[in-house]
């Protein structure tokens, strides 16, 4: 299932340890300080001096029963923008992806995207039910659900409107704000085919409904396949219970596919034989064209990447030298095989690294290493599927699609390096 | 889809682990729970109950229970979404997609209505209150005439305009033969230029916290000692101390009350701010209303019963607020607070406990 994690070494001339040196090489005189280790003017203090954690016991266990990041990460939060919305109960916050590595989302800071706020249920509280064209309708239990066999599958949730802002142009300064609508966790959960199987579904039995239990009471129609595929009725993320604000007790996972199907605090599965065309998929989460029609069922999430950092919240202080570029690419409907970063705003690309694990239908994170001069760039990445699918520009998208569809924005995401450090959201042409 | 066929019909034959020994657990569903939950509509009416509602029955709701968000003509007060107008903007830059002029199906708006509004208090809607609303809203978007009764009989006759404005998603037939071209790596294309910046639209929130790891990083790369290359530090954050919530005495109620009332707020916040920087939203901002007089909060627009109950001298204390949150309705007849009211006597003292910490 893991692929290599290493796309360096298979031939399409990623960036080795080889080709660092050599780029470091080419970028010149100028920067041949950066070979060699500078020698400090004075002793450092910090190892001269005895420091208070060296000498004083700090906290001792069950200071914090369930632990906390850091005190000097209180800056990675999730973060939501006030003006977009009327109230915080149908709102969305985003995930702090330019202060994350790896693949794995933090359970705590996955971006949240109420209709009416976090239900409250306790467990034994909790009921699924099964109904509609099966041979039994079904109730579960919590207790029932946990006694099914279970399986653990890592997939990316992405809002369909992740990066839709963008749409007419650069509006948020921060890879947080424009993609940070992601978020990428290992789940544990019973198969929704086992479910469907205990249920029988009858043979006219092609579309379901989901619903959740909050007071939105969200509903979406999936397609039978789909259920019968990959989706997974799943009470763990990250190996814990389920986060409140992620749909505790019970959620629907439906890989690949955009977030609101994912439906949280799962009360209830009918099967039928025609799709529903409720408020959220109809009213929303449909992408309008420029032509006045509108594409319905837009499920897939097709490949995209970002560079998480620098990005804007995340500037280069580090000055000149030794430079790493990462970021994050995904797709709905396979692995990435291959993420090109570029750093003059598309002209000239240069193939990443992906370092992980490269899983279906999950984040994969990739790095691109070089020597900065100083010099102002543009800095891009272009994610490339197991599906042969190229991440386009957000110009070819537009295209097709106009400027007020809203949805699925995958287009390719440019950051303007400036000599400073500092990073800006900026459009190319 | 047939990609996906393949897959679950290799999923079945190397399958899960066996089930048998799963067969007996859940339970059959009863009649009556099926029908307490399977509330959803489809387009052909599969799902609709018995009832019937007419256009001036829903305006009277709609005034009551939907105005004050959706705005009196369905044209959405503030960030609220707006539910009527919008014809031929669907081209437009700013398109704005209303049940009159995006929505498919009629059967959307009852089954949404049904499940979801009023929002904070969703699924207190009777079917007949439904018909009518979906007939007011209908009315309103000019699509029926003031003397229109829509019921369970005629709802499938109603078509709204946009229906065929839809079609199935194409992209891979449409746009994949474009996006799935080996792509250029050197000298694409002529040189770019920045052609727009976000920091001109100067929409991203101010973030004090982000500042403070601004000037994490500075200090970091001074630690190393490094070419801080031209990095001019921005302004020195300050190290942003989390705000402290003072918890004020209140007006003889015990902590514990306040902090059970605290809990029992999360049933007003979708309407009501308190604290700090406090703001009015659907209703008034609530600070320093405990010993005010009725309907005097400034600059919120209250119905004229609440401001006539504070000319006549009604003030708020323990018994007013009482007496007003068990049963809103019925003690300010004709008030805008779509509420149902606090059942739970303990509760009802835990948010007027709660709501006093909370003065000027
Ligand atoms: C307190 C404010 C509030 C009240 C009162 C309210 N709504 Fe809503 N309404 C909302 C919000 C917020 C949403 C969007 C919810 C979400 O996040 O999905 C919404 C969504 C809707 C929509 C869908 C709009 C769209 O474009 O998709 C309709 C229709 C609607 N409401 C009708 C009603 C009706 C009818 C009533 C009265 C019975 C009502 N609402 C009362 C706040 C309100
Ligand atoms: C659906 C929105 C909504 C909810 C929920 C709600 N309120 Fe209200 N409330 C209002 C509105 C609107 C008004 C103004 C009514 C008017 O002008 O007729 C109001 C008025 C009031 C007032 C009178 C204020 C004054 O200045 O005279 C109090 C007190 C109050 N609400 C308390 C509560 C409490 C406590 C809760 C929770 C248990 C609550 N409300 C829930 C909308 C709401």
């Amino acid at each position: 299932m893991t692929k290599p994690g290493d796309k360096a070494g298979d031939g399409t001339g990623g960036t080795s340890r080889r080709g660092f040196l050599g780029g470091a090489g080419l970028a010149g005189a100028g920067l041949i300080a950066g070979m060699v280790p500078a020698r400090a003017a004075s002793p450092d203090p910090m190892i001269t001096e005895v420091q208070p954690w060296a000498q004083f016991l700090g906290p001792g266990v069950d200071d914090a029963p369930y632990g906390k990041p850091s005190p000097h990460e209180a800056h990675v939060i999730r973060r939501n923008v006030e003006w977009l919305t009327a109230d915080t109960a149908s709102s969305v916050n985003f995930t702090p992806i330019h202060e994350l590595d790896g693949i794995i989302t933090p359970n705590g800071i996955c971006f949240e995207r109420h209709h009416a706020g976090v239900a409250d249920i306790a467990p034994q509280d909790y009921r699924l039910m099964i109904n509609g064209l099966v041979d039994r309708e079904m109730v579960f239990t919590l207790q029932d659900l946990l006694r099914f066999p279970r399986e653990n599958r890592i997939y990316f949730l992405e809002c369909a409107a992740n990066t839709g802002m963008e749409w007419r142009g650069a509006q948020l300064n921060g890879a947080q704000f424009t993609h940070g609508m992601i978020h990428n966790c290992m789940y544990t959960g019973v198969p929704l085919r086992t479910l469907l199987e205990h249920a029988g579904v009858q043979p006219n039995g092609t579309w379901l409904l989901a619903e959740g239990a909050d007071a939105s009471a969200m509903s979406r129609s999936i397609p039978m396949e789909k259920a019968l595929d990959d989706c997974m009725v799943a009470f763990r993320m990250n190996g814990e219970a389920l986060r409140p604000e992620q749909g505790y007790p019970v959620r629907l996972v439906v890989p690949g596919w955009e977030g609101n199907m994912w439906v949280k605090w799962l009360r209830r599965i009918e099967v039928g034989d025609a799709p529903w065309h409720h408020r959220e998929e109809t009213s929303k989460y449909t992408d309008l064209l420029a032509d006045g029609r509108a594409r319905r069922f837009t499920w897939e999430m097709h490949a995209k990447s970002v560079i998480t950092s620098p990005s804007p919240q995340a500037p280069i202080y580090h000055g000149r030298g030794p430079t790493v570029i990462t970021g994050l690419a995904w797709s709905g409907v396979g692995t990435i095989d291959r993420v090109d970063v570029s750093l003059d705003g598309g002209r000239n690309w240069h193939h990443a690294r992906i370092d992980g694990p490269s899983l279906d239908k999950s984040l994969h994170r990739f790095y691109y290493e070089f020597d900065w001069d100083g010099s102002p760039l543009l800095i891009q990445s272009r994610a490339m599927d197991s599906a042969g699918y190229v991440q386009p520009t957000k110009d070819a998208l537009r295209e097709f699609r106009g400027t007020a569809s809203i949805y699925h924005m995958n287009g390719i995401q440019t950051w303007q390096v400036h000599s400073s450090g500092e990073v800006e959201n900026v459009e190319v042409a | 889809m047939s990609r996906l066929l393949e897959a679950s019909a290799l999923a079945l034959v190397i399958g899960a682990p066996a089930l048998a020994h799963a067969d007996t657990l859940g339970r059959l569903a009863l009649p009556e729970e099926v029908a307490a939950w399977d509330i959803d509509i489809r387009p052909d009416g599969a799902g609709l109950p018995e009832g019937r509602g007419d256009v001036w029955t829903g305006e009277e709701l709609y005034e009551l229970q939907c105005a004050h968000c959706h705005g009196t003509f369905g044209e959405g007060i503030g960030a609220w979404p707006v539910v009527a107008g919008g014809f031929g903007t669907l081209t437009h830059e700013h398109p704005e997609k209303t049940i009159g002029s995006y929505w498919p199906y009629l059967s959307t708006v009852f089954d949404y209505v049904y499940r979801a509004m009023p929002y904070g208090f969703a699924q207190s809607l009777e079917p007949d209150e439904v018909y009518a609303i979906t007939a007011y809203l209908l009315y309103l978007n000019d699509l029926v005439e003031d003397d229109f009764e829509l019921s369970a009989e005629n709802f499938t006759e109603i078509r709204l305009p946009n229906e065929d404005g839809f079609y199935m998603d194409d992209r891979v037939e449409t746009e994949w033969p474009t996006f799935t071209q080996e792509p250029c790596m050197t000298d694409c294309g002529d040189a770019v230029a920045v052609s727009m910046r976000a920091a001109v639209l100067e929409v991203t929130p101010d973030d004090p916290l982000t500042d403070a790891r601004h000037a994490q990083y500075l200090a970091m790369a001074a630690a190393s000692g490094g070419d801080a290359g031209d990095a001019g530090p921005p302004a020195a954050a300050e190290e942003a101390a989390a705000p402290e919530e003072e918890e004020e005495a209140a007006a003889g109620y015990t902590p514990e009350q306040v902090a059970g009332g605290e809990a029992a707020w999360r049933q007003c916040r979708t309407c009501h701010n308190v604290g700090d920087g406090a703001r009015h939203a659907v209703g008034p901002h609530l600070n320093g209303v405990y010993g005010a007089p009725v309907g005097a909060q400034e600059g919120f627009r209250y119905s004229p019963v609440l401001t006539e109950a504070g000319a006549d001298g009604m003030v708020w204390d323990n018994a007013t607020l009482d007496a007003f949150l068990e049963n809103p309705r019925a003690h300010l007849p004709r008030n805008r607070m779509s509420f149902n009211g606090v059942r739970d006597a303990d509760e009802r003292q835990g948010l007027i406990a709660y709501i006093a910490s909370f003065g000027e």
